[in-house]
């Protein structure tokens, strides 16, 4: 099948106030499937915004991109003009923003903020637009669509403003659905609740998505795919459960250490100390040389400060960045 | 470190007893109209020494109420919160400025919690300069002595927090909490900003704290699986009443309460042992 979207050698780089540019990302290349969830998952500073960011070019005035293409539909996003990036935006390729108190206006009904989309892409005459919202809303709220449509975001809980935002994302029947961070400020019962309707959507709309997030736990379920990003470089790449039952990277072995076989587990070691993975988070800077991971990589070998290394096929659809595995 | 909390019989008194602890906030609705808001509705409970309780509950449970008002940030509308032995709800102004630096919060984000033009030493100083006990040398000293005390390295002593990596802010925000002495900490949901890898890095940190300061925690979270592994006991709270309050395991693994069971099954699934699930 092909790919609804292939990113290519992705590099962003922003320039600091003192103007030395600081890489971000650094040779990202990934293809999303129809109906695929990729999930990205990283650390702050890993370069998972820019990622999103620059897939829709909407980097802040700093930041640029330093080379790579994103192919939607077999057609370069880097060279569409602004007009068409607009209609692609919320059209074919949807977002959806972590904080859903800052994404939706403070002074608008939740169902003309969804109305609002459908208006702006044109797909409807204008007096569909009110049938098709309706519609869109009794999607995502099973119970008391009429209401949440009516009320404004103060009136809605984080979680109900964050199926607002969902409701906008598919309005437009999107081919792609980038999502960054959308449950990181709710708490767990309404994570939950959140992560059932990005599966349930994903299994009845049928769009490919991807799922950005810091917490590897989220992704069962849910991402048929993983690509951990560390460093601004995609590490390793693979289906999620092949990742995460075995993890080939020293920094995805780590990660994923780092979490309790389970609950009983964590009781049981209660009190003990934890296994950490040592040393700070990457910070970028220009002068770097050499893997991105070997100041903190417990395998670390001579060769990991010498040269960055390349990626690795170990398999079908895996992919790892590791001097241990090239040969 | 003296024993404080024996009293002069041999019995032991908790550092920190909190008893019906009530606060209400007044707010208008959209009419206009004055409403009461019970953020915290009766609530109770005690720590040891050198012990942890985790209070856990969903956003809007009263958890953070509770926080400010242990810290002497606000008022409690009625009921006695004894800190080593002494009801500082009860006491003159003057007389809670002697015990506030005993009790130290720690916030959740320590990018928004630290004066972002200080340089970490700075930031260090503060609290040692109001107290006005320490000349500039020894208040010097004790800042570099905190730094090692967290872990982190004398160099980043004149860089303002923006250069520092969210592990390392962390670790700041808990040495100038520890610049005081202080016997008790308040960790707000102090390990939900951080990283996963950079996590297990600061619980080790707050364990080894405990052992040889035999600090004192009330860990406010929703995060179950880090107060699992925290806390000697964990309370539950809704709607600003404690719900089910016991030591660690048994909440865990017998929970009595509805709220309780209902976080527990907003858990599993985060955890690995549901992963190998999408085999299918």
């Amino acid at each position: 099948m092909t790919a609804v979207l292939e990113i290519q050698d992705l590099s962003v780089s922003y320039r600091t106030p003192a103007g030395e540019p600081c890489p971000a990302l650094a040779g990202v290349s990934l293809d999303l499937k129809p109906g695929e969830v990729l999930g990205v998952l990283g650390e702050s500073g890993s370069g998972k915004s820019t990622l999103a960011a620059a897939i829709v070019r909407l980097l802040p005035p700093n930041g640029h991109i330093t080379g790579g293409t994103v192919l939607l539909d077999g057609k370069s996003l880097s060279q569409s003009t602004s007009e068409e990036l607009r209609q692609i935006r919320g059209g074919r390729l949807a977002l959806i923003f972590q904080e859903p108190s800052l994404a939706l206006h403070p002074t608008m009904r939740a169902g003309e903020q969804v109305r609002q989309v459908l208006a702006a892409h044109g797909f409807l005459p204008t007096s569909a637009l009110k049938e098709k919202t309706r519609q869109i809303f009794a999607q995502i709220f099973p119970q008391d669509a009429e209401r949440i449509s009516r009320s404004y975001p103060h009136q809605l809980s984080g979680g109900q403003r964050q199926r607002v935002l969902i409701a906008q994302a598919i309005a437009c029947n999107p081919a792609v659905i980038i999502a960054d961070e959308p449950t990181a400020s709710l708490d767990p019962t309404t994570q939950l609740e959140i992560l059932d309707v990005f599966r349930d959507i994903r299994e009845r709309l049928g769009l490919a998505m991807i799922f950005i997030t810091h917490n590897p736990a989220l992704l069962s379920g849910l991402a048929d795919r993983v690509l951990i990003l560390y460093g601004g470089r995609a590490v390793e790449l693979g289906p999620t459960a092949e990742v995460l039952a075995s993890p080939r990277h020293p920094y995805t072995k780590a990660l994923i250490q780092s979490i309790p076989a389970s609950f009983d587990e964590r009781i049981a070691n209660r009190k003990t100390r934890m296994v950490a993975i040592a040393g700070d988070s990457w910070r970028s800077t220009s002068s770097q040389r050499g893997c991105c991971f070997e100041p903190r990589c417990v395998e670390a070998m001579d060769i990991c400060r010498e040269r960055e290394p390349a990626l690795v096929n170990l398999g079908i659809n895996r992919t790892v960045s590791c001097f241990k595995y090239e040969s | 470190m003296k024993a404080e909390s024996a009293t002069t019989d041999g019995s032991l008194q908790p550092l920190l007893k909190v008893e019906s602890l009530v606060k209400l906030y007044m707010k208008r609705n959209l009419a206009g109209v004055q409403e009461e808001v019970r953020a915290l509705d009766g609530v109770s409970f005690a720590i040891e020494a050198g012990t942890t309780l985790a209070v856990v509950g969903e956003s809007g449970s009263g958890k953070s109420t509770l926080a400010f008002c242990v810290a002497c940030l606000e008022n409690p509308t009625s009921g006695s919160i004894c800190f080593a032995s002494r009801n500082i709800v009860a006491i003159s102004e003057r007389h809670r400025r002697k015990v506030r630096p005993q009790i130290q919060l720690i916030f959740q984000d320590p990018a928004n919690s630290l004066n972002p033009r200080w340089s970490a030493l700075d930031i260090l100083n503060e609290p040692l300069a109001l107290q006005r006990k320490l000349n500039r040398e020894e208040m010097k000293q004790r800042a570099y002595g905190l730094l090692d005390r967290v872990g982190l390295p004398s160099e980043i002593a004149n860089r303002p927090p923006a250069e520092l990596s969210g592990g390392q802010r962390q670790r700041l925000a808990i040495a100038r909490a520890l610049a005081l002495e202080p016997k008790l900490l308040i960790l707000d949901e102090a390990l939900s900003a951080i990283d996963c890898s950079i996590q297990a890095q600061i619980v080790n940190l707050l364990m080894d704290l405990q052992t040889s300061l035999r600090m004192t925690y009330l860990f406010i979270t929703h995060d179950l699986s880090m107060a699992a592994h925290l806390a000697d006991e964990i309370a539950v709270m809704r709607r600003g009443r404690i719900v089910e309050h016991g030591p660690t395991e048994k909440v865990l693994q017998q929970p009595e309460s509805e709220t309780t069971q209902q976080l527990l099954k907003a858990m599993p699934r985060m955890i690995r042992p549901a992963l190998p699930e999408m085999q299918r």
